[in-house]
């Protein structure tokens, strides 16, 4: 078409525990959609919804999809920009050990499996939303 | 009258467990289910109010539940039973009467 794609930077904001709610899996559906754009796109997780990423999860008792291994796929689709917000774990007694990892494969490096968790305050947070075009909370 | 609250929503999220266990009594018994297992974890900022309770109340959180969100049964608040669909039903029949804070 001759015109310049336009890139802007997407934040998508999870609040919420996994399952009590749609809101999880609903975010992630909108996430791996929207990664057929090309666009500049973060996840953060904070307040309940740093237990999206807790390992373990067991939701046979519960009668549920369990979509936690799902997050693992992030990286393929060129999502790499992944924040935890610290004070949110502190509150809730967990570790970054408690949350899974996730890691996208660096093709200038042959490859090489690199993190994409960033673990930030609240301080930082603010600032790199302050910088995002839209920013959607789920 | 003996009571049973159940509580399922995470005390992060809205005031219902503070709510609730101003409303209990003696008898009463409360039940976390669904986001309210978050409750009876050790080590977050509300892991003092749930050890001051049980000093008052028996207090109960949901398995299934808590295996679903990742929850290790052995970060789970001392004291605190843990229960099954099974003994959820024998709590509703023995009390009373079942309140459910949303």
């Amino acid at each position: 078409m001759g015109e310049e794609a336009i890139i802007k930077k997407f934040m998508y904001v999870n609040r919420k525990s996994p399952y009590g709610t749609i809101y999880a899996l609903e975010s992630l559906e909108v996430v791996l959609i929207s990664a057929a754009f090309d666009q500049d796109v973060s996840l953060t997780f904070t307040d309940d919804g740093v237990y999206q990423l807790m390992k373990n999860q067991k939701t046979e008792g519960i009668g549920m999809k369990n979509f936690s291994s799902t997050y693992s796929a992030l990286g393929d689709y060129e999502i790499k920009k992944i924040y935890i917000d610290k004070e949110s774990l502190e509150e809730r007694g967990l570790s970054i050990s408690d949350l899974q990892e996730l890691v996208w494969e660096d093709e200038d490096e042959d490859y090489a499996e690199k993190s994409s968790i960033n673990l930030v305050s609240r301080d930082e947070l603010s600032e790199i939303m302050n910088q995002q075009d839209i920013v959607m909370s789920f | 009258m003996s009571m049973l609250h159940t509580v399922n929503k995470s005390p992060f999220e809205n005031s219902s467990i503070s709510s609730c266990l101003a409303m209990c009594t003696n008898d009463s018994s409360v039940l976390f289910i669904e986001d309210g297992v978050i409750s009876v974890m050790k080590s977050t900022k509300f892991s003092d109010l749930i050890m001051d309770s049980l000093s008052k109340y028996k207090i109960y959180a949901l398995k299934p539940d808590l295996e679903a969100r990742g929850l290790s049964l052995d970060n789970v608040i001392d004291g605190v039973e843990i229960v099954g669909y099974d003994e959820f039903v024998d709590l509703t029949t023995e009390h009373d009467s079942v309140q459910s804070w949303l």
